[in-house]
């Protein structure tokens, strides 16, 4: 009899797990908080932004088997999953913004402004203006990330097609480039005015310097200033094996957030941030031993995470649906690392740091995990294995926060509620 | 007596056509470890949208030697597309790797994580270096 009431409750707890897991979409989140499957499979879905009405578009990294790379998504009956799903361009590419009835998406090499109409629908899905043209993308890093201030400048990405600029790219031993002659024209942020046409880099500034990529990036309404995520340089060991073993390369350098103004520079390829020292280091492509320290004129981070976790969307909080903790603090999807073998690999989450008067108070902390195994094991050994991968987020006018996977192209809506 | 000289020398054979092969795998594996591994992954399986898988990969199980061997050799710095995906990220070049290490190495991939093809021979690896100039 004892042993039917230990089954029961057993049985009970397992289903109750379940059943919550199904309930929110197989994430893992605080206490209060729920999550929708938004919408699934709509291709390899990069960043999303949503209108003041609640419209969801999101920009694929390829044109999905419909041959769209932009998907327009709707929840007409408010059930938190969408319900009507169009589509339009032909074009891949991960940056997408919406600012009143303006949409910008980028490919790699351009940005475009599409108008939409009071209904939030696309005007000119065929015709879109030519805001920049003719940036560069060479293979790595050639995503371009955008957002926009108050004055309608936009902030784009130009990834550095390079690990760590050496003569020979990824090449164990040789030199790093000095100076590195890719900062001229990409390893930053550059600034164009929004609405004009055709702008080429001569048209632009260089916004800030020293960034090796930037998925991540959002302008902080607080402190009226730009934010972006780093993905810090790969393969210390396998280029260094007499400076770094596997299990240091594994957890260095940090991948970092800076605050950046006009003129600032973040250190790449020069130095890279040890979380550990808690400095920046000297790369050994110009010299370093793993000790060293340099940039004296270079930015230090304002939070740094563990190593190699690919940080692909920043996002500061401004909705009043969260919790108080939540409010302008930043959200930060990981797209979840590759290079940390023999290490199980790491990061497959949406994380939290908590801001006041524009500062991180806090610690960075998980918010939303179990996309690498949506309910399954979350432990990941090849990144291929995870079932979700974190790439975009954006909060709804109701204060919900989005997440897109760019893997089999899923959409997750959290909302919280008492 | 005949009969077990015979035997003993046919056993050898096989003796050493066994360890001569495992001995290839291991050397392979010793490189894939030190190597390709942080990129390929300790399954072969690569990371998506960056660095091509190698276990079921058209052009690794392939006849098209000497293109592996160019790549293990010189790398690769090319967007490539395999079997409908894009991978994108730059490949290490190896032109430090003798004609025996590639051999051994791509004996390791060709017949790993489900791979099947067949072994990679020194001669092969010299054979492809003459075309691919």
């Amino acid at each position: 009899m004892k042993n039917v009431k230990i089954f029961l409750a057993v049985a009970f707890a397992i289903i109750a797990i379940t059943a919550n897991a199904q309930n929110n979409a197989g994430l893992k989140l605080p206490q209060g908080f729920k999550a929708t499957l938004f919408a699934d499979t709509i291709g390899s879905a990069r960043h999303i932004a949503i209108t003041s009405n609640g419209v969801l578009f999101a920009k694929l990294m390829y044109p999905n088997k419909a041959g769209k790379s932009i998907i327009r998504l709707e929840d007409k009956n408010n059930d938190g999953v969408a319900d009507q799903i169009t589509g339009w361009g032909n074009y891949g590419g991960t940056g997408i913004f919406v600012k009143g009835k303006s949409l910008y998406a980028t490919s790699d090499n351009d940005v475009f402004l599409y108008q939409l109409n009071d209904k939030d629908e696309v005007v000119n899905p065929l015709s879109p203006k030519t805001i920049v043209k003719g940036l560069i993308a060479r293979n790595q890093h050639a995503s371009k990330s955008i957002t926009l201030d108050a004055q309608n400048n936009v902030y784009v990405n130009i990834g550095a097609y390079s690990n760590a600029c050496q003569e020979k790219d990824r090449m164990p031993g040789s030199k790093g480039m000095m100076p590195c002659p890719i900062l001229d024209s990409a390893g930053g942020i550059w600034k164009f005015d929004g609405s004009k046409e055709n702008q080429v880099y001569g048209d632009g500034i260089k916004y800030a310097t020293g960034l090796r990529n930037v998925v991540g990036l959002d302008w902080n309404t607080q402190t009226n200033s730009l934010f972006v995520m780093q993905h810090g340089r790969d393969q210390l060991n396998s280029f260094y094996p007499k400076l770094y073993d596997s299990l240091q390369n594994a957890e260095l350098p940090a991948e970092t957030m800076y605050e950046l103004h006009e003129g600032d520079n973040a250190g790449w390829p020069y130095v890279y941030f040890d979380p550990y020292q808690k400095k920046k280091i000297v790369s050994p492509e110009y010299g370093g031993d793993g000790k060293r320290e340099g940039g004296e004129n270079a930015l230090d981070p304002t939070v740094f995470f563990p190593a190699h976790m690919a940080p692909n969307a920043l996002l500061f909080y401004t909705g009043n649906q969260f919790p108080e903790k939540y409010k302008n603090g930043a959200f930060i999807a990981f797209h979840g690392s590759w290079n940390r073998a023999p290490l199980p690999q790491e990061g497959y989450f949406v994380a939290f740091v908590p801001f006041k008067n524009g500062k991180p108070s806090g610690a960075w902390e998980i918010f939303a995990n179990g996309f690498s195994g949506l309910a399954g094991e979350d432990k990941v050994m090849n990144p291929r294995k995870a079932k979700a991968r974190p790439c975009g987020l954006a909060q709804g006018p109701d204060g919900s926060l989005y997440v897109s996977d760019d893997n089999k192209g899923a959409i997750f809506k959290i909302s919280y509620s008492k | 007596m005949k009969f077990i000289v015979k035997s003993f020398i046919v056993i050898s054979f096989i003796g050493l056509a066994f360890s001569s092969k495992a001995q290839d795998i291991e050397k392979g594996q010793k490189i894939y470890v030190t190597r390709c591994l942080a990129c390929h992954q300790a399954d072969g399986g690569g990371v998506p949208n960056m660095n091509a898988p190698l276990d079921g990969s058209t052009n690794v199980v392939g006849n098209d030697i000497a293109r592996m061997v160019r790549i293990i050799k010189k790398g690769y710095a090319e967007k490539v597309a395999l079997d409908g995906l894009y991978y994108s990220n730059a490949m290490t070049a190896n032109p430090d790797l003798s004609d025996e290490d590639i051999a051994n190495v791509l004996t390791y991939i060709r017949g790993s994580w489900g791979n099947k093809a067949n072994k990679v021979t020194v001669a092969a690896v010299k054979a492809a270096k003459s075309k691919s100039h």
